[in-house]
């Protein structure tokens, strides 16, 4: 028998139909078929200048839209030859690694919802809630920050911002604590988890999965350790790796992870120099307000800036992030305008939806919920 | 990673596919069936390699055997509208072992008209090599019309059934409109 489950269905996490055929209970086939959120992402970049396209890749992935913001600003710096200052590189990896807990408790939490954890998902949520408040208080926006600016950052951070961050941090810790003494070694859990989904590493890898579910295959496999960019080369973590590559290991690759990402918050929040945030480079970086007003350099400049956008040189740059699900990576080709000629985005999610057959494909109906939850499928990257 | 490492990589990759090594270091000497592979250089931290269409299988084959490019990352077109041949294929290799990447170009041309009825957008399937590659070169298809020669699922993915044209050509207005397409009820498109 043949059933189609979802594009819209309270069990999928995200818009995507899956259809599968069936032998009683046991999925025989499946066929994944995204692209119900398909905006046009890609040709709306080529028609807004290089600063205009932050807030749309803010909406790529929506869970950890910092990472993505960094990314394609690194791209376009890599494009245009700029090193960031100091106190950027620092803030930014932070930023990073903070969106990257936030978008792994997301992801926790809603495949925990799924098997009827309402606590553990209540407990997650609240530390993401005090975190998203959080990042209000730094970028104003509270999903979609378009913080990240070509050549630095929209702001520095304000005052106490780091104080109430440590605070976060503590109750990260109890609530995560309590979270593992539910779920662990629930006998529920492990019987839905264990053996259920799994991967080896060579399938992993010729289906091109990345993150967080080749980790849980066994490798540590991670863009941080193996192509430092930002400040990880000098930060001290570890690579959690799973076992059997099942639903289980990445419940638990995700949980270390998070772990290792707070070990990180902390080293930085004492590595963070002081300094200015953005370049000096009048090609990308605005104006101070108050220079535009006073003399008509800094006006043209802006003038410039706005109306044609910045000069980025001729040539083409593939930049791939660590993101929460995997490797984000950014084609940017520009022919040396203020418009990219093209702007090409290699998001985790829709790389896994042509693998998710593989985890999918002779398990039970039941555990196409469970699994799913474990890819952690962002719509908004997957269709773009 | 080192530029020495690149360098080595770049002689050791030319001399595995036997790829004569021009006259007198003219890089600029355009692709042949007999020289179908010439390295760019790195470009932003990665090998770039041009080869001709019918080249492709062989070097991603030698690629993913030989070199241990086992992540098969990226595929995607650019279009140059104003020049022939008309897009560019552009792949993107990762080794999981030696932390390097690689991006591949393919020059296709744009689609057959009276004048050349043989020449298409197209290029082989690497399907056969990296099983990623099947969505990716669906998503590619829907984009530029690129024909990926042996991939046998190439179904709409991020567009629709029915739907008119490729919309990141250079010539897709941005504002098209698209016909309305009557309802059908769900597929079961189990084609694999």
């Amino acid at each position: 028998m043949v059933v189609n489950i979802g594009p819209s269905h309270p069990a999928t996490h995200g818009t995507v139909q899956i259809i599968a055929e069936l032998d009683g209970e046991k999925v025989l086939r499946t066929d994944v078929h995204c692209g119900y959120l398909h905006r046009g992402f890609e040709k709306e970049c080529e028609d807004h200048t290089w600063h205009n396209l932050i807030p749309y890749v803010d909406r790529l992935n929506y869970c950890s839209a910092l990472i993505n913001n960094f990314a394609y600003c690194d791209g376009v710096e890599r494009l245009m030859g700029i090193e960031i200052t100091p106190r950027t590189k620092y803030l930014r990896t932070l930023l990073a690694e903070y969106s990257r807990l936030a978008d792994h408790l997301t992801c926790v939490a809603a495949s925990l919802m799924e098997l009827g954890a309402m606590t553990a998902f209540l407990y997650l949520v609240t530390v993401r809630d005090a975190m998203y408040e959080h990042l209000a208080a730094l970028t104003g926006a509270r999903v979609t920050y378009s913080y990240g600016r070509i050549g630095g950052l929209a702001a520095d951070v304000p005052e106490g911002w780091f104080k109430r961050l440590e605070e976060i941090l503590r109750d990260y810790e109890l609530y995560l604590e309590r979270v593992h003494g539910l779920v662990d070694r629930n006998r529920i859990f492990i019987d839905r988890m264990r053996n259920v989904g799994t991967l080896s590493t060579a399938e992993a890898l010729h289906w091109g999965f990345t993150g967080p579910i080749l980790r849980s295959t066994g490798v540590p496999r991670d863009l941080r350790k193996d192509t430092p960019y930002l400040a990880y080369a000098e930060l001290d973590f570890d690579v959690p790796v799973g076992i059997l590559g099942d639903n289980y290991d990445r419940y638990y690759v995700r949980m270390r992870e998070m772990d290792e990402s707070v070990y990180m918050i902390r080293q930085l929040m004492d590595m963070i120099p002081d300094g200015p945030i953005n370049v000096d480079d009048r090609r990308c970086v605005f104006p101070e307000k108050q220079l535009v007003y006073g003399e008509i350099e800094s006006l043209i400049n802006h003038f410039k800036l706005v109306m044609e956008g910045p000069v980025v040189p001729a040539g083409d740059v593939y930049v791939g992030h660590e993101a929460a699900n995997g490797e984000l990576g950014f084609y940017i080709v520009s022919n040396g305008e203020g418009v990219p000629h093209k702007v090409h985005v290699r998001s985790p999610s829709f790389v896994h939806m042509g693998g998710a057959h593989r985890m999918l494909d002779g398990y039970q109906l039941a555990d196409i919920v469970t699994t799913f939850g474990s890819i952690n499928m962002i719509g908004g990257e997957c269709d773009r | 990673m080192t530029a020495t490492v690149f360098t080595q990589l770049e002689q050791s990759l030319l001399q595995s596919l036997q790829v004569p090594a021009p006259p007198d270091a003219d890089e600029a000497l355009p692709l042949s069936p007999e020289r179908p592979v010439r390295s760019l250089g790195v470009q932003h931290g990665i090998l770039v390699l041009e080869l001709l269409p019918e080249a492709l299988v062989r070097v991603a084959r030698g690629l993913r055997d030989d070199f241990g490019f086992d992540l098969f990352l990226d595929v995607t077109a650019v279009d140059w509208p104003d020049r022939t041949p008309r897009f560019d294929v552009v792949y993107h290799f990762y080794s999981t072992t030696h932390h390097v990447r690689i991006r591949l170009k393919v020059r296709v041309h744009q689609a057959a008209d009276a004048t050349a009825p043989d020449v298409r957008p197209e290029v082989e399937t690497l399907t056969g090599l990296y099983g990623s590659a099947g969505y990716m070169e669906r998503e590619c298809h829907d984009m530029y019309g690129i024909v990926f020669r042996g991939n046998a699922d190439l179904r709409p993915i991020l567009l629709y059934e029915g739907f008119v044209g490729h919309p990141l050509r250079k010539d897709y207005p941005k504002q098209q409109e698209q016909p309305l397409v009557p309802y059908r009820p769900p597929q079961s498109a189990l084609v694999r």
